[in-house]
This record gives structure tokens, sequence and C-alpha cells, in this order.
């Protein structure tokens, strides 16, 4: 192998275009650079080479350049992605490339955005719940059972998954309710924590972290370079309420057998814990709403009867693509101040209640 | 000026700069202690360095082989660290790291677990029992996580308790501390800039814990972030204190040297761990060529025992690609200057040919994944090329073995991690750095509470000291006819790479501290573009001056070493001498210049010396030393 790829490396440098966002939160605008680019590289060693030439206070995050802190998160060609992790390999020759900030979160300056928004909702979600009277040293796991919380625990922060979630990519107004994709898996890992002694992870993420905004676009899992399957593993388990508050690997297993959506829904009828979820105020012991505090018996029913993944509602139409089959770049480009939604232009949001599969998450509460 | 009234100011008790895996530790425990703590982070909270670490953390608890103990992992890292180690440093860490490793799991880790469900640990080099707790190949992302979510949980406590998540620990984010601030020999306060705004902030608080990581992105081929440079190191030479070991700079032995974008990058070490090999462009596995005397002993001479050894490592000796860093680094370099290596310069690793693919992604996934997604190798059908990058600085701050407290005339000060110097000796141990976060994290944060505990009076900020850090910090920006930082910084690293690189000769040496000194000159003039607001070219410019100062430590120190041990090579001398072994060198700063004494390294205590044997120590100590271990030795018989 390196003897060809080497050979490869020597050959000469090209010219390439590139379209890069700068500005800060007053305004800003696509400057257009000419940059060399070697064999081999990535997007991140471009903007390197900016910073070292022509453009010295290009402001990017970065840290690891390997993929493995999740700093270098930016937008290109539209999509959000590492930078460093974005060869230059898969651009055609006469391909402009444009990097700009991720569109979720507030610009601070040039790439850089103000991620904290992310580190508030991740101050909110509670934190592991030591096993009471298991002194360190004698945590015992099984390997099987620790893998399902490990593969979340992949995650590298980039926040890839969080800019691109729909429910406040364009949605200001629903980031207070809404703590994302990362969260959600945050919660689903402490969930499915062997040892994990708080068993409201789940009626948590739908209560406080707004987990019924998610209607599984599966954007998320699509973007995160971790391949976590965010939405698959983690959303979709916690959106089930499961019959045992613990986690069953016979449940689990027979979900993966009968295809979820087809699993009589069964809701949770267990104690509720103090803290996170909020109690009943009223009611007959036992008796759990689903329908808010409608009591409209029709509503009860049909929100007892849980989400049915295979209702059929209407098809969207397709956004429009630009000539290389691609969404137009970003509102930057843009006649409108914002993307096309990828869910398709007659659809506004929120959607419609009907067209929905989701729970509601004031559902709960009272 | 009226600078001053620009700077927000903060009161803690303890800042702590740093927030990799020591910085955290360190936090976590001075919180613990109810101090007001503050944490300092260059980058975004989490993003630290520490997540680079793959292979795992090296703590004795005998999981996977119960005949391991602290002092058998002791005995280990000083043999790792060619007995130049400071003794008590690793002794407390070989005793501590089990309980450090063990708190994690309390604060939510999930390691990967044995049949028995106990923590499994893995087989790492220069180790001698499979010792390496670890989460696939992410262990340092897994480490840092939960010391983040920890600290997480802390802050909800203290909401709950005091109505505010910030009320007695703080994450200070993209901050960068550019001067220590000093009343008479007391540690005042800290001085740095948001990197976000360029707005400027005071910490004042009477006790620091440097855990600011390493010095690499000094050197051209580094495995390190654009964070690591030494600006803890630095700190602390100016605020008085000393550093030792400066010359000893670990050169992983597998960086990728292909496709030249991700040149540096680590392949971490377990994949010779799990069976991968080293071959040179003819095929040949070379290591067993490369096996020093010192360590004839531990590993195989044939590939056939060597083979045996990953089944049956009982009652067969280690293969040689298992021999500790410096080693195995220096082979590579060896059989690459001898025009066997590969068209990028390095050497192929093969583990495509040594195990099932499944197997490999199994044991090896963000290896697997990394190689794929960045230099599209599939490292299960095709060997990979590596050669040794600049890893790991063994050098850093003397500190006291048992508090982290830094020496020299300076009080309130302490020092954690990669920062701190004496633990790992002249090389060190995989595995030994995240457990060396932990142990001395913790020691370092609870002594600093205690010290700020202790006080009398709180140590007041100078006035004059922060106009003139204000000034500092601006004047870059303010200078339109000095140098591109870039360009300052490219040339340090060739200088570095080149003249003070992996293997050193005096003549190179001598010329590196003449190239420092003129750089030093065109870094006291370097300009900035642009304004305040999140300008890496302005970083950059303030940051050189750090990497400066600690690279001409090293460059003086290696000069002045005169043999060839652990992260220290010289061509011209090339053999260990035992004399040297009994001396530290420590950088002090007088004015702006480095200064070089020699000091003696402290006396091991006859009952941790009686646990080498005589065959073992004759090749590091001196006659006299000897002399006096078979004296000891007779009076206990």
């Amino acid at each position: 192998m390196g003897t060809e790829k080497s050979q490869a490396a020597g050959a000469p440098a090209t010219k390439r275009q590139f379209r890069i966002w700068r500005g800060d939160e007053t305004g800003g605008d696509l400057k257009e650079y000419l940059v060399e680019v070697k064999e081999g590289e990535v997007v991140l060693d471009i903007i390197h080479r900016l910073q070292s030439t022509e453009a010295p206070d290009l402001a990017c995050r970065w840290n690891c350049k390997a993929g493995k802190c999740g700093s270098c998160s930016v937008e290109i060609n539209g999509k959000p992605k590492l930078a460093c992790m974005t060869r230059m390999s898969t651009f055609t020759e006469d391909e402009t490339i444009s990097v700009t900030p991720l569109r979720t979160f507030p610009i601070v300056r040039d790439l850089v955005t103000d991620v904290s928004f992310n580190y508030e909702k991740a101050r909110e979600t509670p934190a592991f719940a030591p096993p009471p009277g298991v002194t360190p040293g004698d945590y015992r796991m099984q390997q099987v059972d620790v893998e399902r919380s490990q593969e979340f625990r992949k995650c590298i922060e980039c926040f890839l998954c969080q800019t691109v979630c729909h429910v406040i990519r364009d949605h200001e107004e629903n980031k207070p309710a809404f703590s994302g994709p990362r969260y959600f898996i945050r919660a689903a890992e402490l969930d499915m924590h062997p040892l994990d002694a708080r068993d409201d992870r789940k009626e948590y993420a739908q209560a406080e972290q707004g987990l019924g905004y998610c209607n599984i676009t599966k954007c998320c899992t699509e973007v995160c370079p971790e391949h976590i399957k965010i939405t698959d593993n983690g959303i979709i388990p916690m959106k089930e309420r499961v019959v045992d508050r613990k986690y069953d690997p016979l449940v689990w297993l027979g979900n993966k057998i009968f295809r979820r959506g087809q699993v009589p829904q069964t809701s949770v009828t267990s104690e509720h814990s103090p803290g996170a979820v909020r109690t009943p105020a009223a009611g007959p012991p036992g008796f759990h709403s689903h329908a808010g505090a409608s009591h409209d018996p029709k509503a009860e029913a049909q929100a007892q009867a849980g989400v049915n993944w295979h209702r059929e509602v209407p098809k969207p139409t397709a956004p429009t693509l630009d000539e290389s089959g691609r969404l137009p770049l970003t509102e930057l480009t843009f006649d409108r101040p914002a993307a096309p939604s990828p869910f398709g232009e007659d659809v506004s949001f929120p959607l419609p209640p009907e067209h929905l599969n989701y729970a509601h998450p004031e559902q709960d509460k009272h | 000026m009226t600078t001053t009234t620009r700077i927000e100011r903060h009161h803690y008790d303890v800042v702590v700069i740093g927030a990799g895996g020591a910085g955290l530790r360190a936090a976590i425990e001075a919180r613990l202690a109810g101090k007001k703590t503050a944490i300092i982070s260059k980058s975004l909270f989490g993003k630290a360095h520490t997540v680079m670490a793959e292979g795992g953390a090296a703590a004795a608890m005998g999981n996977v082989n119960s005949r391991d103990s602290w002092q058998v992992h002791f005995r280990d890292t000083m043999r790792g660290g060619k007995f130049l180690n400071n003794f008590r440093m690793a002794e407390l860490h070989a005793k501590e790291s089990p309980q450090r490793i063990w708190e994690l799991e309390t604060y939510g880790a999930l390691f990967d677990r044995t049949k028995d469900g106990r923590i499994s640990q893995r087989n790492f080099g220069g180790h001698e029992y499979p010792r390496l707790a670890h989460v696939g190949d992410r262990t340092g992302l897994e480490l840092i996580r939960t010391l983040q979510q920890k600290i997480v949980s802390l802050q909800q406590e203290d909401r709950h308790e005091h109505g505010s998540y910030d009320a007695r620990i703080r994450v200070f984010a993209e901050t960068t501390i550019t001067e220590l601030l000093l009343d008479g020999d007391r540690v005042a306060g800290a001085f740095g800039y948001y990197r976000e705004s360029g707005e400027f902030v005071l910490f004042e608080a009477p006790a620091v814990v440097l855990a600011t990581g390493g010095v690499g992105r000094s050197y051209k081929v580094t495995s390190n972030s654009w964070e690591y440079t030494g600006d803890g190191h630095a700190l602390a030479l100016r605020a008085g204190a000393t550093l030792i070991n400066m010359e000893f700079l670990q050169f992983h032995p597998t960086g990728m040297v292909w496709p030249p974008s991700v040149k540096g990058i680590l392949v971490t070490e377990s994949v010779r761990g799990d069976g991968g090999i080293l071959k040179n462009s003819e095929g040949k596995r070379f290591m067993f060529d490369y096996v020093p005397d010192v360590f004839r002993k531990q590993y195989a001479d044939s590939e056939a025992e060597a083979d045996r050894w990953y089944e049956d490592p009982d009652n067969n000796r280690r293969p040689p690609e298992l021999l500790p860093r410096d080693e195995v680094a220096r082979a590579i370099n060896s059989e690459v200057k001898a025009g066997r290596g590969t068209p990028a310069g390095g050497v192929y690793l093969d583990i495509a040919s040594r195990l099932p693919a499944e197997e490999i992604r199994r044991r090896l996934p963000s290896m697997y994944h990394q190689f794929k997604e960045l230099a599209d190798v599939d490292i299960t059908r095709e060997p990979m090329e590596v050669g040794p990058t600049c890893h790991y600085v063994m050098g850093g701050v003397e500190v006291d073995p048992d508090s982290g407290a830094a020496f020299g005339h300076v009080r309130g000060l302490f020092a954690a991690g990669e920062v701190s110097g004496g633990m790992h000796g002249s090389n060190r141990l995989g595995g030994n750095s995240l457990s060396d976060l932990l142990v001395f994290g913790k020691r370092a944060g609870g002594h600093a509470a205690s010290y700020a505990d202790g006080l009398a009076s709180r140590p007041q900020v100078p006035v004059p000291a922060v106009e003139t850090a204000v000034e500092t910090a601006l004047a870059p920006l303010q200078r339109d006819t000095g140098e591109s930082p870039y360009v300052l910084q490219q040339d340090l690293q060739a200088v570095m790479g080149d003249l003070v690189g992996i293997i050193r000769r005096e003549g190179e040496l001598v010329d590196a501290l003449a190239r420092l000194g003129e750089l030093r000159e065109r870094v006291a003039k370097v300009s900035a573009a642009g304004g305040r607001r999140y300008n890496p070219g302005w970083h950059l410019a303030l940051d050189l001056r750090n990497m400066l100062v600690v690279s001409e430590c090293t460059a003086k120190a290696a000069l002045e070493r005169r043999e060839s041990r652990g992260g220290h090579t010289r061509e011209d001398h090339p053999t260990m001498d035992p004399a040297w072994r009994r001396v530290n060198q420590v950088c002090s700063l007088e004015g702006d210049i480095v200064h070089l004494d020699r000091k003696p390294l402290p006396r091991m205590r006859p009952e941790l010396f009686a646990l080498f044997d005589r065959a073992e120590l004759a090749k590091y100590l001196t006659d006299e030393e000897l002399a006096e271990f078979d004296a000891l030795a007779k009076e206990e018989r």
C-alpha cells in the first residue's frame, strides 16, 4: 500500500476554491479563497494553511485532529461534519467547498459558535447515581451489559447531532424545553447502566428533556461521526416504555425479534420517584393520564394506545435540490433566511398532532 | 493605563489550570475538601488531550493475573524509567492507582469487563502482567467524560444546596492563563483572557494547581494537540519554581506517517499487545535484532516463542514488539536510517495478517475507524505505516512527591499530570500516564485545599503585576512590524524536530541553542493581525514564548546529559552511565535566562531496592551503590 500512495504524495499540489464564512454576531459573509491542497489532506488542513498564510485570524476550533475530541464541527457544503474527518479526496477537483459555522448555535466569530446550550443541557441531566452499599472495587458487571451503555459513551460531544436536529435547528423557541439527541443518549446510557441506582431515566427524558419533540427523522444518527445509533438504540428504546423498569434483556430481545411498533405499547404504572419526574397531583391511585389533563376519554384512549410507528401520514413533498442533487447550501447563499426543510417544503413546524408519532412531553405533567 | 478597570475579577480558594484528567481530578478533590474551585480550560470542557489516550490506565488490581501487585507495578515503572524516577512517586502511584480506578466506577465509568464481571486488564509494553484497565481503545475519552460528569454531579449538588451550579466549582472554558501573580513568594492569583471575547480575567486565589499537560507542539511531528505549548512549565518557571528531567521526551514509536495530513497521530500500543508486529520494507520482523541486554531475560528470542506468548504468557517470554517505547522508537529509527523503511519514512505495523478481520474490529474499534476514515486504510486488510512521533514529556515541574507542591521559591503552587516531573524518570510506560493523572491529580487537589486552609491571610494580587500582564498580552496586537506567529512556530518546530529530536548530537544541540536564541528575539517582536475576539493568531503569539522557554530547557538539559537513557538518546554518548543515574538536571529561570543545575536523586529506601535482583540493579547502579546494596543484603541475612 505504502509504495503506491507515498508516490502519490509526491504529486504536485493543486489550487482549490474555498468559500469560508467570516464574520461575527453582527453579520458576515462567505469569503472566497483559492488554496493549495495536497494529496491526502482534510478540510482542517486547508483551514490551517489559510491561517498560516492569508487569514491568520480565521477563527476555528480544533484539538486532536484525529476525530476523537469533537472540536472542529462545522458545516461543509451545508452538511454538519468534523473538519478533521472530511478528506479532500471526497470532493471533485473542480468543486467549490463551502465551510460555514454550525447553524443551530449563536455565532462567536467565523467558524466558531457558542455551544454553551449543550453544556447547560448537560448540567440539567441528572448524573449517575452510584448503587448504595457497593464499595469501590466491588462493582461487578457483565461485558454484554456494559456494552449497551458503552455505545453511547463513545460520544465525543461534537454536537453535530444537536446542530442537525430540526427541533432546534431553526426553532430557537424549542431550545428551553428540548435537550437534544446528545442528552437523550446520555439518559439512555444511564438508563441502561447496569448499576445506576435511579430508575426514572426514561420518564425524566420524557418529562424534562423534551424527548417527545423528537419524531425520529434519524438526522442525528446520520451525522454522528462515531456512528452511534442514536435513534435506534437510544431514543426509540427510551420512547418505548418497557414493562420492566430495570432493563430486561428478554424484553429487549423480544422487541428486536418482533419489531418495535407491533409490540403492544405498555404504559408505566410503577411508582413514581420523587425528584426529576413530577408526581401526578390528583386522580385515583394507579390512574395515569396520557392525555394531559383533558379527561377526554377518546383522547385518553388514543394516548394509552401509545405511539404507532406504522401510522400513515401524508408524504411531504421533497425539497428542491440543485443541479448537483444537493440541498442548496445554507441561508447564506439562499434566497430565504433558512435552508429548505429536509422534511419537505409544505411541512411546517410544529407538525399537526395527527401527523405525529410522538408522545407530548406535557402529557405526563399536571 | 485604565486597562485594569476592564478586567473581570473572580475569587477562588483553588484555581486549577488545565481541564484534562489531572486537572479535573484535582478540582474534584479540592471541591470535595470544601474549597471554592475554578477550572481553567484552554479548550471547551471535555476536549482535553486526555481523550487521545487509547491503551488504558495501569493499575495493579490483579483482575486478570492475580500475581500482580503494587510491588511488581513499581518495579516495572522504575525499570521503564531506567531508575531515574522519583522512587516515592513511583511507589505512591503503584500503591494508589487501583483505588483511583475503582473510584471512577462510582462516578459512572464503564470499563471493559472480565468474565467474572471485574474490570478487564490488558497487556502493554513494559508491564509484566496484564494491567491496563481499558474501554476498547478509547480509555482516555472514558476517563475525561467520567470526570467531567462527576464535576457536573457536584455542580448539581451545589445547585441543590446553594441555588447555583457554579456556587463551589466552576469551569472557565476557552480561557488561557498567561501569568501567575505572586505576593512575595506566595501565589496570589492567575491572569488570563477569554479566548472567545479576548477580554481579560483575573483569578485571585491562594493556591494554584498546574495541570496543563505537555510541550509537544514545539515539535514538527507530534501526536499532541495545539494546546500542548508547555504553558504550565513556563508559568511555573516564571513564578520561581523549577523543572526537572526536561531532556526526556517520549517519542511514541508508532505514529501514523501516511497520509501526511495525519502525520504524528498515534497508533496505540495495544495493536502490538494484541499481536501486531513490526516489519521493514524487506518484510523482516526486525525487533528481535534490537533487544537490549538489560531486557534479554524477559523477551523472546524466536518468532515461535513470541507468538506463543499471546496465548500462554506464563510459559513464554514476551515478543520484542512490546519492549519499552524508547527501544521500539530507536529500532524503527535505525531501520529507516539503514534504508529499510517505507517510502513515507516509517516501517510497517502489521495486524492484518495476524488476526481475523472481525477480531481486529472488535479489539481495536477506534483504531480501525480512525484509519478507515482519516486515511482510507483498512487495517484488517493492509499493514499500517508507522514511525516515531513526539508524544509525551517526562520532565516537568519539580514537585514534592506526596503533595505535588512545586519546589523552588514559590508557595501555593502545585502540579500534577504530564506537567509535573519525576514520576516517570527517563521514560514513561504506556498506561502509566492515565493512572498518574488520577493519583497525583487527587493528591495535588487535596494538598492545594489544605494549603489554602492553613493560610493565616490571603495573599494580595499586586496591581503593577496585573498591568504588566495586560501590556504583555496586548503587545503582539499592537505591533505590526513583527513576524507572523505561524512562521515562528514552524521555525521553532523545525529546530526542535531536526536538532533536539529523537537522536541527539552535541554539535546539533549547540546549534539548536544558538537558533533558539535567535528565535527568542524574533518571538519578542511577534505581531498578530486582527482583533481580540477569538483570534487564533494572537493566541499562538502568546503561546510562543512558553514554547520557546520550555524548548530552551530541553535543549540545554539534552546538551548537558552526556549519556543515553530512556527518552534521551545521544549518538555521541550511546550508553547509559550509572553516574548520570544519580543526577537530576534542574532548570530555573534567572531573569529570562534558563539556568541549569544538577541535583542528586532522592535515595530509594532499602526495602524498595530489595524488590529487584542484584543482577538487574548491576545494570543501572554505580559500584559504590552496589556495594551499599550488598551490605544491606548481608545485614538482612
